[in-house]
């Protein structure tokens, strides 16, 4: 049982009968509904803590005012903006233009299929599953780039073209830095990623040996530059290209644009913790006879890790300045992709001498022999 | 070439090192109280308490203790005080005391002459309104004598 649409799809054929391709498309319809909604919360609930958080860290309050501590900013913000006048520029690509945020939000939303919030559920648990997170959220590229191009602009199509090159380049670290985990499963499966991991922080990968503990911070540095977020932020930097491949956009289309970046924030955080801090594992005593209490334990688990990690996001933005165009390029070419590479030798060469245990196990075995 | 690895590696410690530093000072501007307060509707007391006792805000003119000189109105560089004085059988009798704030440039030259410190600034400042004749600010509501300060008794308590 580890696909809920399929477990729905039983479900719906026991208790109404109905024709299984229907019944099939019903239940994976009803799921992809649930899941782009809990992104889009997310996205959204983001939006209000990343202001809540950058309030604070200016020594400043922040929104407060819209619900309890400002709790419903967002949808006040989401409001204001699909009343909003969605200009297209008379020059514009018009299909294109139309097309590009749509694009950016299917790239980031359909990552969220492959990641297991418990043990069961999880939409899809493809085996090749990292091969697809990497993948599908390099689409993105593609809407900004069309975005860029389409807006007949040249701060916009400056912003794309720094995006695509930077977004190209930076997934060669990342991917380099997930190949070390993949190594020591051996398999592309989110599931059993985390089923290789443990719930104690000496049976996470972050702790596996040396090279997964660099390959981590690798992974989230090209992650952020991945998603261009601060400080990595040069294709919509404001103080150089007025607001980068998004210029031209305004009410719906841009809150796209948006929500796509900040359920990235979401998906590069709860990838990290899936790769590197166990994921939904809890520990032993935790898990009861009851099946629904112990996957809300897990989903708990793993939501709270995610936001610890996206708390750091926030953080590192609000703390960190833009980094120049050359700079970047610098920074992934000459010291990531080759720290990354090294860290692939550390732990190839941990897997074949220590047969893939844990640089704490090796450790604790020396000890007691 | 040599120099060219040495710096390498320094620029990885330099940015693992200094990448935290950054991130604590943040995190420290984190906790602290915000400095900021939710001004106008949610504050602790009222904001005019709060300002400095030297504060330039609208003037405010005391009847009772108003000589008529007239200081403050030659004074003014942009005549936005006007004061009436009329001579009648009793002495001279304000008739009235107008000060457009809308006009005034609060530069405080109309205070320090003021022998009996009748004009002086108050510390409100919130003068936004709909009608700027409302920034007229007029003090005599009935015609006042001017105060005659009492030379011989002044002189006794100052003896």
């Amino acid at each position: 049982m580890n696909n809920i649409a399929i477990t729905l799809h039983n479900f719906i054929i026991e208790n109404f009968g109905i024709d299984i391709n229907l019944s099939l498309a019903i239940s994976y319809f009803l799921i992809a509904l649930i899941f782009w909604s809990f992104l889009g919360v997310i996205g959204g609930l983001l939006t209000f803590l990343e202001r809540r958080v950058a309030g604070r860290i200016q020594s400043r309050i922040g929104p407060n005012r819209v619900g309890p501590q400002g709790i419903f900013q967002m949808l006040a913000d989401g409001i204001k903006l699909v009343l909003k006048e969605d200009l297209i520029p008379a020059l514009a690509d018009k299909p294109l233009f139309r097309m590009a945020p749509y694009l950016c939000v299917i790239g980031v939303f359909s990552a969220l299929v492959v990641i297991p919030f418990s043990s069961d559920i999880v939409v899809a648990d493809l085996n090749v599953g990292v091969l697809y997170a990497l993948a599908i959220t390099t689409m993105v590229v593609m809407g900004i780039l069309m975005g860029s191009w389409a807006s007949n602009n040249k701060w916009s199509l400056l912003g794309g073209l720094r995006s695509a090159a930077q977004i190209v380049s930076y997934e060669i670290p990342a991917a380099l830095s997930v190949l070390s985990i993949v190594l020591i499963t051996g398999s592309l499966s989110m599931q059993d990623i985390i089923r290789a991991q443990g719930a104690w922080p000496h049976q996470w990968f972050f702790f596996h040996n040396p090279g997964t503990f660099v390959a981590f911070f690798i992974f989230f540095t090209s992650a952020l530059a991945e998603n261009n977020r601060v400080p990595f932020d040069i294709p919509e930097a404001e103080s150089e290209l007025v607001a980068g491949y998004n210029t031209e956009y305004s009410g719906m289309r841009f809150s796209f644009f948006f929500l796509a970046e900040f359920a990235n924030v979401f998906i590069i955080s709860s990838l990290a913790v899936i790769f590197f801090f166990g994921g939904w594992q809890i520990p032993h005593f935790l898990i009861s006879e009851n099946h629904i209490i112990t996957n809300i334990i897990m989903i708990a688990n793993f939501l709270f890790k995610t936001f610890v990690f996206i708390f750091i996001v926030l953080w590192l933005r609000w703390t960190l300045p833009r980094l120049r165009v050359d700079q970047l390029m610098t920074m992934c070419w000459k010291y990531l992709i080759p720290i990354s590479f090294i860290c692939l030798c550390i732990t190839a060469s941990f897997v074949l001498f220590f047969g893939g245990k844990s640089m704490i196990a090796v450790f604790i075995g020396r000890i007691t022999q | 070439m040599r120099e060219d690895i040495i710096q390498y590696f320094r620029n990885i410690k330099y940015a693992v090192t200094s990448v935290p530093k950054g991130m604590m000072v943040t995190l420290k501007n984190m906790f602290r109280e915000p400095t900021t307060i939710q001004y106008p509707d949610r504050i602790p007391q009222k904001i005019e308490d709060t300002l400095p006792l030297n504060y330039r805000g609208h003037l405010e003119v005391e009847k009772e203790i108003c000589t008529g000189c007239l200081l403050c109105e030659k004074f003014c560089p942009i005549d936005c005080i006007r004061i009436d004085v009329h001579k009648e059988e009793t002495g001279r009798v304000l008739h009235s005391f107008k000060i457009d704030m809308a006009k005034c440039m609060y530069c405080g030259l109309c205070v320090p002459p003021c022998p009996t410190d009748a004009i002086r600034f108050t510390r409100k400042f919130e003068g936004s309104t709909y009608d700027i004749k409302s920034l007229l600010f007029e003090f005599i509501d009935t015609p006042t004598p001017v105060y005659k300060p009492n030379r011989d008794k002044d002189k006794k308590e100052e003896a």
